[in-house]
């Protein structure tokens, strides 16, 4: 498939996603779900700012992604999609049927009433148990912060 | 203006510290610069850490790279603060520059960060 990261991760468009992964992966399309970035044409703005032209943007909601997820699956180019929190992924995940089929945690952060799980991973129980229903449901679930990191399943970090 | 501008250096890790240390080895303890990490923030998180050290007070932030969450939060902060401009790819010749010139306008002093900025990234050495 020509999506090669379903990534979850609270700073949404940054380095680690358009250097790290962009590079390392060698990415010509991005796409962001979330409801409220897709709804601000300044936020957008600013995102595209910080990607190399060379790489295409696409801001979604939960149900255009949906709805464009197989041409985004069959797309000859390589892609990573992201979102900014568990519960969009899950729902993504849920509203595609089997089109997520990984997904990288790479990055939420302290909030009040997460806990750690890695030094850059923070979740709640809610968000624990979001992301083992999605495991549950055939997703395979790691966290990975950058491309030379290690991969940690789910089990080590959200069991 | 009456009130001198303040800098606030937004980086990765520990790099904003390190610039801030290096212009105070350099131009002394009164440059006006503070230092903010990006470590264990989320955006919203971050922009708080921001206001922080802003506290109200006109100022140029200079953020590391563009496209990063640091310039990310500082971009979005300075929309709703008319007295906060922004600089990226911050490097230690503007600082210094900064600590020299800080009785402008924030707009003034953020157009000479860039100047600054760009001036100082050159070749050197070769034949």
């Amino acid at each position: 498939m020509s999506v090669e990261l379903f990534r979850i991760d609270d700073r949404l468009i940054h380095g680690q996603v358009v250097v790290g992964w962009g590079q390392t992966l060698g990415i010509e399309f991005l796409v962001l779900v979330d409801d409220e970035v897709r709804s601000n044409d300044w936020e957008q703005e600013l995102y595209r700012m910080g990607v190399p032209p060379a790489v295409k943007v696409t801001f979604a909601s939960i149900a255009e992604a949906s709805d464009h997820m197989p041409a985004w699956l069959a797309d000859k180019r390589k892609g990573i999609v992201l979102t900014g929190d568990v519960d969009s992924m899950a729902r993504l995940s849920a509203a595609t049927n089997g089109a997520v089929r990984q997904v990288n945690v790479g990055g939420l952060h302290y909030r009040e009433g997460r806990k750690e799980r890695l030094r850059y991973v923070f979740l709640n129980d809610a968000e624990a148990e979001a992301l083992r229903g999605m495991a549950a449901a055939g997703v395979q679930v790691t966290a990975q912060d950058v491309p030379t990191g290690t991969r940690v399943l789910l089990a080590d970090f959200a069991a | 203006m009456s009130e001198r501008l303040t800098g606030i250096v937004l980086a990765h890790e520990a790099v904003a510290q390190a610039l801030v240390q290096a212009v105070q080895a350099i131009a002394g303890t009164e440059h006006g610069l503070v230092p903010v990490s990006n470590t264990g923030c989320d955006r919203a998180a971050l922009t708080a850490r921001l206001d922080q050290a802003i506290a109200g007070r006109p100022s140029v932030v200079f953020a590391d790279m563009p496209g990063g969450s640091c310039a990310f939060s500082a971009a979005a902060y300075a929309r709703g603060h008319a007295e906060v401009r922004v600089v990226t790819g911050v490097n230690l010749a503007m600082l210094l520059d900064f600590a020299f010139h800080r009785d402008q306008l924030p707009p003034a002093a953020a157009q000479r960060a860039v100047e600054t900025g760009r001036t100082s990234v050159t070749m050197v050495g070769g034949s």
